[in-house]
């Protein structure tokens, strides 16, 4: 039985963006997003022929409950398609062939372009504001305003575009800031490091420019090691033996 | 600090530690807000801003890609944060001492969201039969069991880090010989160099990288002059 042409009312696509963002609620190693999925499109689903008891729906939220594996953010692409294409009723077959091929790029589109680009670069703005001078809550706020319009816009705009193209989503994956972004963002991210890196840390060591020569020199030979290092070494590893080994020197000397 | 004390810091680790993964992902769980928010509670939301931006130098190193393990910033920027914001002003190990509780409840808190994603797969799988038949209570009870879970997750690892780490970092902190100079020389270097390798790893294959980043230096040079 096929449901051609459901349109789904604003409240649905409303309840279906704030789902989204709690997709990673059951993020387990087992299926991954996939559980999350289902929890995302299951209000769309109600729509189907014979509603929260029908067949249609108990198919459906079974078939999109099974293992997906997407960045979180862009996600919204999958979950828009999906219901769109559950809604047209498109062929089971189908459905399962496009989840599987649409998992690998929003994944690796998604980590470029958000944890490996936007997230750094936000970071990076909200230190500079701290090198600045800047208060608290005007660094925080900074932080969180401009990584949230990108995320929140992100999530909308994946949602949108899954739910008006369904299965032919993969044009709309050509955009130019899924494309580009990372490239442009990377850029930028490198010109704000150089500003905000010894300003922040200026600020951080306080008044006084006493061990400053040592300071940069200690600092330039740890990241070239580092940099030497970095499939064998994690950064947050080093700070945690370093940290351990001067707290122990400072209380036992 | 008292376990009615450490109620409220661990209520807000358990929001923050749920914004990690679980909802909504807005990253008020970075260090720079996590701490800053912490010494906000304890009335001192300057210090929690500076332990904060230490530990977001450091957190830039981690890429939370896919099913990886790394660190778990939320929780942890709230127990440095109030750990650093509730000792008395002028004690210079401080900060390393609560930087140090902060990194090992990023570690320790990590490992607990692998625990809670395994306890998750396990319900899975005795709810497999009813989600596979389209059960939407069963899917339903999976989703905010996890999401529940998450949130006692980070409220009992921040709780804990501040029962542990509290009256430990208050006893390093009275008996700290290192100088003041060097106490704070040797986190600015730690954190530079983990920022710098981190974004070395992250932005390297971008084109003219360096040159963009040595027009930032030379900005930065020009302002710190000019000031």
């Amino acid at each position: 039985m096929t449901a051609p042409g459901i349109r789904l009312p604003f409240r649905v696509k409303a309840a279906m963006y704030v789902r989204l963002f709690a997709l990673q609620g059951s993020w387990n190693y087992e299926t991954l997003n996939g559980t999350g999925m289902g929890f995302v499109i299951e209000p769309a689903l109600r729509y189907l022929p014979g509603g929260i008891d029908g067949d249609a729906y108990r198919a459906a939220l079974a078939r999109e409950s099974r293992y997906f594996n997407a960045h979180p953010y862009l996600a919204g692409v999958a979950v828009g398609a999906l219901t769109r294409a559950e809604l047209d009723g498109v062929d089971p077959a189908r459905i399962e062939r496009f989840r599987t091929a649409l998992a690998g790029p929003l994944g690796s589109v998604g980590d470029r372009l958000i944890w490996a680009s936007w997230l750094p670069f936000c970071s990076l703005v909200a230190l500079c504001v701290y090198g600045f001078g800047r208060s608290p809550l005007a660094v925080v706020g900074t932080f969180l305003a401009l990584y949230n319009v990108g995320h929140f816009g992100l999530r909308a705009w994946g949602l949108s575009l899954g739910l008006s193209r369904g299965l032919n989503v993969a044009s709309g994956l050509g955009n130019p800031v899924l494309r580009h972004g990372p490239q442009y963002i990377g850029s930028a991210a490198a010109l704000v490091a150089g500003l905000t890196l010894p300003l922040a840390l200026e600020r951080v060591a306080g008044p006084g420019r006493a061990m400053a020569g040592g300071i940069i020199v200690a600092a330039f030979l740890g990241i070239l090691l580092l940099a030497r290092l970095r499939e064998h070494a994690e950064g947050w590893r080093v700070a945690l033996g370093v940290m351990a080994l001067f707290v122990l020197f400072s209380v036992m000397t | 600090m008292s376990l009615l004390d450490a109620l409220p810091i661990a209520l807000l680790g358990a929001l923050l530690g749920l914004d990690v993964v679980s909802f909504p992902q807005a990253m008020i769980s970075r260090p720079i807000v996590a701490a800053t928010l912490a010494g906000a509670f304890i009335g001192e939301p300057e210090r929690g801003l500076l332990i904060g931006v230490v530990l977001e130098l450091i957190a830039l190193d981690t890429l939370p890609f896919g099913a990886s393990r790394y660190p778990e910033w939320g929780s942890a920027g709230v127990v440095g944060g109030a750990l650093y914001a509730a000792q008395p002003p002028g004690m210079y190990g401080a900060l390393p001492a609560a930087m140090l509780a902060a990194l090992l409840t990023a570690s320790i808190s990590g490992w607990s969201m692998v625990v809670l994603r395994r306890s998750i797969a396990g319900k899975l799988t005795r709810s497999r039969d009813s989600i596979e038949d389209g059960s939407r209570d069963a899917l339903l009870s999976l989703h905010l069991t996890g999401m529940s879970l998450d949130l006692l997750r980070g409220a009992a690892v921040t709780l804990a880090g501040m029962l542990i780490f509290s009256p430990l970092v208050r006893a390093i902190v009275v008996i700290w010989a290192t100088s003041p100079v060097i106490s704070r020389a040797v986190v600015v270097v730690a954190a530079a160099i983990v920022a710098g390798g981190a974004l070395w790893k992250v932005f390297h294959s971008v084109r003219y990288v360096l040159y963009f980043f040595l027009a930032g230096l030379v900005a930065s040079t020009a302002i710190a002059w000019a000031a």
